[in-house]
């Protein structure tokens, strides 16, 4: 190494030409793949909430989840106040960029969900069978696990009381403790439960529940704090400052 | 200008007369981690042969112009720049891979392999031949990840690439899945193996006796 590379201007010129360099590729593969990737990223959602649904196969093919989820799946917003039907509130609306605006958004009180604000307007996807009936409402949720917010998708069945899948799509708990709440065997240990008893939410994840106990889930193993934020979350979305006006109304009757 | 010998040591050495995970024992943790299925130690091998060719290469067209005070940062910052496009490019047009791998991808920032090529070779040698062995020690890391894959698939899940080779008792079959070989840390075993594979064949890699 000779001295005269080792003079400071040169080393913060290079350091910066590098820098430079390095941050117009990164930026325009981010730019330029960015498109691509939100197809990906809304095509993963769909098929996310397909598996809510019961309708996912493996193996479905791009354009397979595509014409199911347009035939049978359709995208309603719910005013949580109310628990109506409402318009959306902007094309493209996005319930979660909603929650960080004041004007669109209601703070969250006596929950530790873990998130300050809740969006007024919720979206919600309305599940048809082949008659054309609603047979199953797919509800959005998130809260904190252990580590970071946990997203998923709660279905009910039409009763608004029978929980059928809880799907999680976005987390970031350990794997293999936290992170079995996306393993199958533990998802299908929602199906059937019911949420209300005596028009109270009486949801449960408690350690060894009984699966004859309608009302509680068996806890992770090792995960309690995933747990308890599992339990918090769908105790909180199915609670009166979530989707519980909504359930109880069940506008999707009318 | 290294001669076509030379050249071809430095692409096709790292195999197996001086491989990245089974002699510099470089690398270890993602290869324990990503071979459950043939399908991902594929795309891992791919991202990371990519990633240390084109580093070894940009590495070395600058290395004379590099002030060895900060060296490692420059180094770290064209491989970080590469493995971001790297994933960028994976979940573009291979998004259920990139979600399987996770972390792995951009963990490739820290593999071993990379740094260690980049340090102990690009800084010395000209741009194609730098390039030549960032290709040669993706190929080493990338033959046994797809040896491991193999096994842990086909004996596993009784599958290869998802096709079924063996059927399994579950689907109606004759074949129990091994649920050791699903697991991520059933590759110390076959690395182990590999390793003793590898030095009965070529003995000279043998460490001598302290």
């Amino acid at each position: 190494m000779s001295a005269k590379k080792e003079s400071l201007g040169k080393t913060i010129g290079i350091v910066v030409a590098v820098c430079l360099v390095c941050s117009v590729v990164v930026s325009g593969a981010a730019v330029g793949l960015r498109s691509i990737q939100q197809t990906n990223a809304s095509l993963d959602k769909k098929s996310n909430i397909l598996t809510a649904a019961g309708l996912y196969e493996q193996g479905m093919s791009a354009d397979n989840i595509e014409s199911v989820y347009a035939e049978r799946v359709e995208q309603r917003f719910v005013d949580l106040e109310s628990g109506e039907f409402t318009e959306a509130p902007g094309s493209d609306y996005d319930m979660y960029k909603a929650a960080k605006k004041t004007d669109m958004s209601t703070k969250v009180t006596n929950s530790n969900v873990g998130f300050q604000r809740r969006p007024n307007v919720a979206s919600v996807w309305m599940v048809r069978d082949d008659a054309g009936e609603v047979s199953r409402v797919i509800l959005p949720v998130h809260g904190s696990g252990l580590w970071d917010l946990m997203y998923g998708f709660l279905a009910v069945d039409n009763d608004g009381q029978t929980i059928r899948e809880l799907i999680y799509y976005d987390q970031a708990e350990t794997p293999g403790l936290g992170g079995e709440v996306q393993n199958p065997a533990w998802q299908d240990k929602w199906d059937g439960k019911k949420l209300y008893e005596d028009g109270e939410v009486a949801i449960r994840v408690k350690k060894n529940a009984k699966p004859s106990n309608p009302h509680s889930v068996d806890a992770l193993s090792g995960a309690t704090l995933t747990s308890n934020g599992v339990e918090n979350t769908i105790r909180y979305w199915t609670g009166e400052q979530g989707f519980g006006e909504f359930l109880k109304k069940q506008a999707w009757r009318s | 200008m290294a001669d076509t010998k030379e050249m071809k040591k430095a692409l096709f050495g790292p195999i197996l007369d001086n491989n990245p995970i089974a002699l510099q024992v470089l690398g270890i943790c993602s290869a324990l981690a990503i071979t459950t299925k043939l399908e991902t130690a594929l795309v891992m091998s791919l991202a990371l042969t990519s990633v240390v060719s084109f580093s070894n290469l940009f590495i070395s067209l600058i290395r004379n112009q590099i002030p060895s005070s900060v060296r490692i940062i420059i180094q770290m910052t064209i491989i970080a720049s590469l493995v971001i496009v790297v994933d960028q490019i994976l979940k573009a047009y291979s998004y259920e891979v990139s979600k399987q791998l996770s972390v792995f991808v951009g963990l490739i920032i820290t593999n071993c392999i990379v740094m260690g090529r980049a340090e102990a070779y690009a800084m010395k040698s000209p741009p194609l031949m730098s390039l030549l062995d960032g290709i040669g020690n993706g190929l080493g890391y990338s033959f046994i990840l797809i040896v491991i894959g193999t096994i842990k698939e086909l004996f596993g899940f009784g599958t290869i690439l998802g096709f079924e080779i063996l059927p399994l008792v579950q689907n109606g079959g004759w074949y129990q899945g091994n649920g050791l070989l699903i697991l991520p840390f059933s590759s110390f075993f076959l690395i182990g193996g590999m390793v003793w594979f590898i030095r009965t064949i070529r003995p000279e890699q043998v460490e001598p006796k302290e």
